[in-house]
C-alpha cells in the first residue's frame, strides 16, 4: 500500500522546529519540504535563511543551507547563484530583513531579474527580537517600540513590498499568499511549487509574501490571531497574484 | 618574458583572473575603480560574473554568496567603502569563507580624500569588522608585487578558509610600472579548485548529511581561529629586513611609503649613514621577530614612515621594538603622498638629534 | 641615471598620452629600465587641470611623485604657474608657447619654447600638438631613442587611427629637432 500522505524527506523524524505553537512558519516550512520532494530537487537546492525567527530553520529542516547577514540573503543567492545556476536558489526571509534592513537588496536583486525565488514570512512584527514594530505593523497596532499603536504621523504607514517590486520590470511571479485556512494553505504551496518551477525554467525572479501571524507577540492566542489577521493584515495586504508573467518568459 | 606596462588598477583585476577568480562584486569609489571596471569587461570573457552592487553591503555579500558555491571571489573597495563592507568580511570570516579584499587606501577619517593615504591599517590588521577576527593582509609596495600578492592571495584564502586581504594604496592602484604577469590556470584546474572544496553548498545528496554554513560562532569555533592565527604569527610572517646588519637607524614602512623608505635608505648610504629598513611584506601577522633580533647595541633609533597621521602601524613596531631604541616618525597624510625628497629631510632630521 | 619629467595641461590636451607613450617606450622597449607613470586628475571629469609624474630610471624607484623634477613640460598658463616652483635648480621648462603667453619667474632654470600648436596646424592637425611636444623631450634629454619612441606611439595610438601614424612621425620629428638643437 502506497503511503500518500507522508513527512517531507528533508524534516526528519525527530525534528524540533523552534516556532511557537500556532506559528505559520512551521506551516510554511512544511510546504516547502513537501514542494522539494515532489520536485525531486533536494539534491540541488540551497536555502539562504535571513536572521529572525526564520533562522530556526537552520535546525529544522535537511537541505543544504546557508544563514546570512541580516537582510543580506537576496545579494548572498545572487551571487552563489551567479556561480551556480544550475541550482534551485532561495532566500526564507522575515519581513524586517526583507522590508526593512534588507530592501535594498531585495528590490535590487529584483530589479536585476536574478533567477532565484524569495519565500518572505509577514507577520507584522519583529519575532525573534521580542515584539518591536516591523515596517509591516498595522497602523494602531502596539509593538514595544510604538507602545502605543503605530502612528502615521510618527512612523508612516506598512511598507507593501509586492507593490514596491510590481513597479519594476524583471520581475516574473510576485503572490500575495497567507496560511490562516486550509484552501490557503493549498494556494500558498501552489505559489511555492510555482516560484521554484519557474526559477528552475531559468524564467526569473520570483516572490511568494505568506501573511501570517505571532500569538506570542500579538499577545493573542493562535485563533484570536486569524480573526486578528481577518481584520487588519488580509485587509492591509490583500492576497492574490499581484503579476504572474511565466507564461510571456520562454 | 616580456614586460607589459600596466596601471595598478587594471594589474589587480588581470592577476586575480588569472589565480581563477569566477565572481567579483563591488561598488564605485575612488581610487579603485580600475578595478571593477576591468572585471567589468574581462571576467566574463573567462566565463566568470562580474556584479556591480548596489551598496557596499550587498557587494560583500554577494561574495560571501559566491564563496558558499567553492568559486574563487573578490571584491575591492577604498577606506570608507570597506568600513561598510566590514559586516560582511566578518561574516566570511565567521563561516569559514575564503575571498580575496583589495583595499586600497585613501584619506581618513568619514570620506576624508580621494586622494592616497595608508589611513587604514589598524582597522585592516586589528578590526575589520566586529568579533576579533584576524586575516593575513599583504602590503605589496610595487605594481609587480601587487599581481604576485594577488595571486598568492587566492591560495592563501583557500588554504585557511578565511578571507584574505590585499592592503593597497591610491598610488600603487593608480601608478604604471613595467610587470610581467604569471601564467593563468586553466579551465580544468580553476574547476578542479572549485570541486576540492567539499564543504561548498551544492544540494544534499541523497544518503549524504546536509551541509550548513553559518555566520555564527561558537567558543569551540573561536578557539579554532585563534589556534590558526597563532600559527599564522608563527610560520607566516613575511618581511624585507635590507641592510639591518650593522645599522644605526633602522626605517620602517610598508606599502607605497616602504619603497620611498628604500630610496631613503640608499641615499643615506651613499652618504656614510649606517641606515636599513625593514619592510612587513605582510602587515598581519606583523613580522615582530625582525624588531626583536635587532642589535640594540647598535640602533640608535627606529623611523616609521607612514602616510597616516597619527601614525598607526607605529602601535605593532613598538611591540617589536619593545623600548629598547627610541621610535619616531616621517608623517604625511591625507594624499600628500610621500615623495623622496619629503622622507629624507624628515630622516635626516631625525639622524641629527642622535 | 634617474630623470623626473613632470607635465601638466589641460584635460584633453593629450598630457597623459604624452607621459604614458614615453613610459611604454621605456618598459617595453627596453628590458632593464625602471619606469613609473603617476597621474593626478582634479575631480571634474571635464575641463579640469590634469597633471602626471614620469620616472625612468636604472634602479628601483622610490616615490612616482617627487617635490623637484628635472624636467617641467607645461601646456598651459594655469601648469606654469602651479608648477614652476617644482623644477630643480638647472632644470628645464619646456613651454608649449602656442597656449602659454607668459615667461617663467625663475631665473635658475632653462626654459625651451615649442609653438607646438603653430606646427601641428602646420602639419594638418592641432591634435598632434603632444606629439610636437613629446619629440622636443626626447630630443631635449636624449634620454630614448627617438625610433623607438615612433614606434611606440604607432603600436599605442595607430590601432584605432591609422592614417594619423605619418603626421605624428612628422609632429615628434618637428618636435625632436628643435628640441635637440636647444639641448646643444
Amino acid at each position: 500500500m502506497e503511503k500518500v500522505i507522508k513527512r517531507p524527506s528533508t524534516i526528519p523524524e525527530n525534528a524540533i522546529s523552534g516556532f511557537c505553537p500556532g506559528c505559520m512558519h512551521s506551516t510554511v516550512n512544511k510546504l516547502i519540504g513537501e514542494v522539494l520532494d515532489e520536485l525531486n530537487v533536494v539534491d540541488r537546492t540551497v536555502e539562504i535563511i535571513c536572521i529572525g525567527c526564520g533562522t530556526l530553520n537552520l535546525k529544522y529542516r535537511e537541505n543544504d543551507q546557508a544563514v546570512v547577514a541580516h537582510g543580506r540573503a537576496c545579494a548572498v543567492a545572487t551571487g552563489y547563484k551567479r556561480c551556480n545556476p544550475d541550482k534551485l536558489v532561495f532566500t526564507y526571509q522575515g519581513d524586517g530583513d526583507l522590508a526593512s534592513i534588507g530592501i535594498a537588496e531585495t528590490i535590487y536583486a529584483a530589479n536585476r531579474g536574478e533567477n532565484i525565488s524569495v519565500i518572505t514570512i509577514n507577520n507584522a512584527i519583529y519575532g525573534m527580537t521580542g515584539g518591536q514594530m516591523a515596517p509591516t505593523t498595522m497602523l494602531g497596532q502596539k509593538a514595544t517600540t510604538c507602545p502605543n499603536g503605530r502612528d502615521f504621523n510618527d512612523v508612516g504607514a506598512p511598507v507593501h513590498m509586492m507593490d514596491i517590486l510590481n513597479t519594476l520590470k524583471a520581475p516574473v511571479y510576485l503572490e500575495r499568499v497567507s496560511c490562516n485556512t486550509p484552501a490557503n494553505i493549498k494556494k500558498t504551496k501552489a505559489a511555492i511549487k510555482k516560484a521554484f518551477e519557474y526559477q528552475l525554467a531559468g524564467k526569473g525572479f520570483s516572490m511568494v509574501e505568506v501573511i501570517s501571524n505571532c500569538p506570542t507577540n500579538w499577545n493573542l492566542s493562535p485563533l484570536k490571531t486569524l480573526e486578528y489577521m481577518k481584520e487588519h493584515n488580509l485587509k492591509e495586504f490583500p492576497l492574490g497574484v499581484v503579476r504572474d508573467r511565466g507564461g510571456e518568459i520562454k | 618574458m616580456s614586460r607589459a606596462f600596466v596601471k595598478g588598477g587594471d594589474a589587480i583585476a588581470e592577476a586575480a583572473i588569472r589565480a581563477g577568480c569566477r565572481f567579483f562584486a563591488g561598488y564605485p569609489i575612488t581610487p579603485q575603480n580600475e578595478i571593477p571596471e576591468y572585471f567589468a569587461k574581462h571576467l566574463p570573457e573567462a566565463g566568470g560574473s562580474f556584479v556591480q552592487g548596489e551598496s557596499e553591503t550587498a557587494s560583500i555579500n554577494m561574495v560571501f554568496g559566491a564563496s558558499l558555491s567553492g568559486t574563487r571571489c573578490m571584491t575591492s573597495s577604498s577606506s570608507c567603502g570597506i568600513s561598510l563592507k566590514s559586516e560582511g568580511f566578518s561574516y566570511l570570516a565567521a563561516a569559514r569563507l575564503p575571498s580575496v579584499i583589495c583595499s586600497v587606501q585613501r584619506g581618513g577619517p568619514g570620506y576624508g580624500s580621494i586622494k592616497p593615504a595608508q589611513s587604514d591599517y589598524l582597522q585592516a590588521t586589528k578590526a575589520a569588522g566586529n568579533g576579533g577576527f584576524k586575516m593575513i593582509v599583504f602590503a605589496p609596495s610595487t605594481v609587480q608585487e601587487t599581481i604576485d600578492h594577488i595571486y598568492e592571495a587566492f591560495d592563501y584564502a583557500d588554504k585557511y578558509r578565511n578571507p584574505t586581504m590585499v592592503l593597497l594604496d591610491g598610488v600603487i592602484s593608480t601608478m604604471m610600472e613595467p610587470v610581467v604577469f604569471p601564467e593563468p590556470l586553466t579551465e580544468e584546474q580553476v574547476q578542479a579548485i572549485k570541486d576540492s572544496k567539499t564543504w561548498a553548498l551544492n544540494g544534499k545528496k541523497a544518503g549524504d548529511k546536509k551541509k550548513l554554513i553559518t555566520g555564527g560562532a561558537t567558543e569551540q569555533s573561536n578557539m579554532e581561529c585563534a589556534e590558526m592565527y597563532e600559527y599564522w604569527a608563527e610560520h607566516e610572517t613575511r618581511a624585507e629586513e635590507y641592510l639591518v646588519e650593522d645599522a644605526e637607524f633602522i626605517l620602517t614602512a610598508y606599502g607605497t611609503t616602504a619603497r620611498v623608505a628604500r630610496a631613503v635608505v640608499d641615499t643615506l648610504r651613499k652618504e656614510g649613514i649606517r641606515a636599513g629598513l625593514i619592510r612587513p611584506i605582510l602587515v598581519n601577522p606583523f613580522p615582530y621577530k625582525s624588531f626583536a633580533k635587532l642589535d640594540y647595541s647598535k640602533v640608535k633609533c627606529v623611523i616609521d614612515l607612514e602616510m597616516t597621521i597619527p601614525a598607526q602601524m607605529i602601535e605593532d613596531v613598538k611591540l617589536g621594538v619593545l623600548g629598547k631604541a627610541p621610535i619616531r616618525t616621517v608623517l604625511r597624510s591625507c594624499g600628500e603622498v610621500m615623495t623622496d625628497d619629503f622622507a629624507l629631510g624628515g630622516v635626516k632630521k631625525i639622524i641629527e638629534e642622535y | 641615471m634617474k630623470r623626473s619629467l613632470l607635465i601638466g595641461g589641460f584635460g584633453g590636451q593629450g598630457v597623459m598620452v604624452t607621459g604614458q607613450l614615453l613610459c611604454y617606450c621605456a618598459a617595453e622597449e627596453t628590458e632593464d629600465k625602471q619606469v613609473t607613470f603617476f597621474p593626478s586628475y582634479g575631480a571634474e571629469q571635464r575641463g579640469g587641470t590634469a597633471n602626471c609624474y614620469v620616472i625612468i630610471s636604472d634602479t628601483a624607484i622610490g616615490s612616482p611623485m617627487v617635490d623637484y623634477a628635472d624636467e617641467l613640460i607645461v601646456f598651459n598658463n594655469p601648469s606654469l604657474d602651479k608648477f614652476e616652483e617644482c623644477v630643480k635648480p638647472g632644470g628645464t621648462i619646456i613651454i608649449n608657447s602656442s597656449v602659454v603667453d607668459k615667461e617663467p619667474t625663475r631665473k635658475d632654470v632653462k626654459t625651451v619654447k615649442i609653438p607646438a600648436i603653430e606646427i601641428a596646424l602646420k602639419l594638418g592637425s592641432p591634435k598632434v600638438q603632444n606629439l610636437v611636444m613629446l619629440g622636443a623631450y626626447v630630443g631635449y634629454t636624449g634620454l630614448l631613442d627617438p625610433e623607438d619612441v615612433k614606434r611606440t606611439a604607432e603600436k599605442k595610438l595607430g590601432g584605432k587611427r591609422p592614417e594619423f601614424i605619418p603626421l605624428n612621425n612628422a609632429a615628434f620629428d618637428r618636435g625632436w629637432e628643435i628640441g635637440h638643437a636647444a639641448a646643444r
